[in-house]
């Protein structure tokens, strides 16, 4: 079988999923920093078309918890599954072909600031040819800034921009490759209330529209409120709690009631 | 005895750095031969780093030609060696002036340009978000500008030895009535290829070495926006002080094989 058929079949497997497999499954994960320990074993399960949101407090590691995912730290120790592959084993092509179904929404945006809004949406597939699944790249393009509502955005600098913009192309971004899973750091922060809810309303038509699975961090509780399907509270580096938005707001847990506060 | 530990601390901090950068240049040397080859990203470098450049070179290698031939004028002629003047400016500014004061231009200008750019994309998440979508951020970013460095400094080290002679040339005609023909026939009378190669061998190595250090120190800029600041502020100071050492090390070499 050649290199362009076993490809095919990766993402034919991809796209009709087990509902019963978990897309991640961390169990046991811990990360420190020198002798700063950020993550003491960590355990997450996300399922297909699943929005699964984490809290937690600002430096509580919930960014490099993100990060370990998709590789770009990597865990000192613990099991790390994505789409059912140990991760950490991967060489990197495979780990490339991985992380092409894993779309990463930075904190910041992270667009490519020497490049306009075009070729900031060309640049991911430059490398995955296959992910094009025979349309043109101008219609792709085209398509995903459809979705975030940004067409006419298409021949800006990123720094013409307003912050929710940026969001927004940066999701686009994300978009273009039809990940399973993306990864969300913070989709609402530095935006002010109306935008934030602009953006949250986003995520879950794209979600509707494309069917992915979502892992959504934030310390936003109406971002939460509204996203979730299930949640997990992340405090001193293990998943303390878990549970439905409004289990978790009925609990007496004063750990957990702190992030309720004004909810 | 605080101090002894202080003098200990910055010379292992010194060895780890120059550790650091050679294991820097070692990973240059391995991918730069690998494919896939961003050629298209080298090309609209090469054309940055060289035409971003280009004005700034050229003017200070007109002033450099103009002010050397007006301070040495008058020592020349003191000696009665009036007639050496242009094989003397010749061969200075095509053996040390131009390439010296070219990389040091190159150096603040393109090293510390590299550097706030590369620490930029660092602390915004740019390198991570290319990393996750399947280009090597290396090979695109630092690849292709060191590349572009080593290619584009020995064509500006010529190009400000040029017009450092024409700078020259028109001090000699102003003050000694020496025609355009006479200065420059002199000129390429007295410099031999035993000039011309290991300068322009050298200003590859310094071109490399701007690239070099301006990549490292954005590539690993440490987070938060002062540490863009750092990065290209150290990028410079450490590209030039790389660059005499490497004059240095040339110099010694070119001695050992023209001059026995
Ligand atoms: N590269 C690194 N080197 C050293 N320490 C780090 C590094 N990255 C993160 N940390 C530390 O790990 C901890 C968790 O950081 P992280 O960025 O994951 O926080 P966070 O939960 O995302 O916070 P925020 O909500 O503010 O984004 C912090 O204490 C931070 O100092
Ligand atoms: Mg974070």
């Amino acid at each position: 079988m050649n290199q362009q058929d076993k490809i095919r079949e990766e993402l034919a497997l991809i796209e009709n999923w087990d509902p019963a497999i978990p897309l991640i499954e961390i169990e046991d994960m811990r990360k420190a920093f020198g002798d700063h320990e950020v993550l003491k074993g960590f355990n997450l399960k996300l399922f297909d078309k699943e929005n699964l949101v984490i809290v937690g407090k600002s430096g509580s590691g919930k960014s490099v918890l993100l990060k370990c995912i998709v590789q770009l730290e990597s865990m000192d120790s613990g099991m790390l599954k994505v789409l059912g592959q140990d991760i950490a084993e991967l060489d990197h092509e495979k780990l490339d072909r991985i992380r092409a179904n894993v779309g990463f929404l930075f904190q910041g945006s992270a667009l490519y600031d020497s490049m306009t809004v075009r070729e900031n949406l060309q640049f991911p597939l430059r490398r995955h040819p296959e992910r094009r699944r025979g349309d043109e790249e101008s219609s792709l393009i085209l398509d995903a800034l459809k979705s975030v509502g940004l067409v006419d955005a298409i021949d800006l600098m990123p720094s013409e921009l307003s912050g929710g913009m940026k969001r927004r192309i940066a999701l686009a971004r994300t978009l273009i490759l039809r990940p399973k899973i993306i990864l969300y750091d913070e989709p609402t922060s530095g935006l002010d209330p109306i935008t934030s809810k602009e953006i949250i309303e986003l995520i879950l038509e794209i979600q509707q529209e494309y069917g992915t699975a979502s892992l959504i961090i934030t310390h936003d509780m109406d971002c939460a409120r509204v996203i979730s399907n299930r949640m997990i509270i992340l405090v001193n580096g293990i998943n303390y709690a878990e549970g439905t938005y409004h289990e978790l707001l009925n609990s007496k847990d004063s750990n957990i009631r702190a992030f309720f506060k004004g909810a | 005895m605080p101090n002894k530990s202080i003098y200990f601390s910055g010379l292992m901090n010194y060895f780890e750095e120059t550790g650091k950068v050679t294991l820097f240049a070692i990973r240059f040397f391995k991918e730069a031969f690998k494919p896939p080859y961003e050629w298209k990203e080298l090309i609209r470098q090469c054309y940055l780093i060289g035409y971003q450049s280009l004005v700034l070179v050229a003017i200070t290698g007109f002033i450099m030609g103009l002010v050397l031939d007006l301070q040495t004028r008058p020592t020349m002629i003191e000696f009665g060696a009036e007639s050496y003047m242009p094989s003397m400016i010749g061969i200075s500014i095509v053996r040390e002036i131009g390439p010296v004061i070219t990389a040091l231009i190159c150096a603040g200008k393109i090293g510390s340009g590299i550097g706030a750019e590369l620490g930029s994309m660092r602390v915004t998440e740019q390198i991570d978000a290319m990393e996750v979508s399947g280009t090597n951020p290396f090979k695109f970013l630092v690849v292709t500008r060191i590349w572009a460095t080593t290619l584009m400094l020995p064509i500006l080290v010529i190009m400000a030895d040029a017009v450092g002679l024409f700078g020259s040339w028109i001090v000699e005609n102003l003050k000694g009535d020496v025609t355009f023909a006479l200065f420059f026939n002199q000129v390429f009378n007295n410099i031999e290829f035993g000039d011309l190669i290991p300068s322009t061998i050298k200003s590859f190595f310094f071109g490399f070495a701007i690239g070099l250090i301006g990549c490292y120190k954005g590539y690993y800029t440490s987070k938060g926006t002062a540490g863009v600041g750092a990065a290209a502020n150290t990028a410079v100071v450490v590209a030039s002080l790389l660059l005499f050492v490497f004059d240095l090390i040339a110099v010694l070499i070119t001695d050992i094989f023209y001059e026995i």
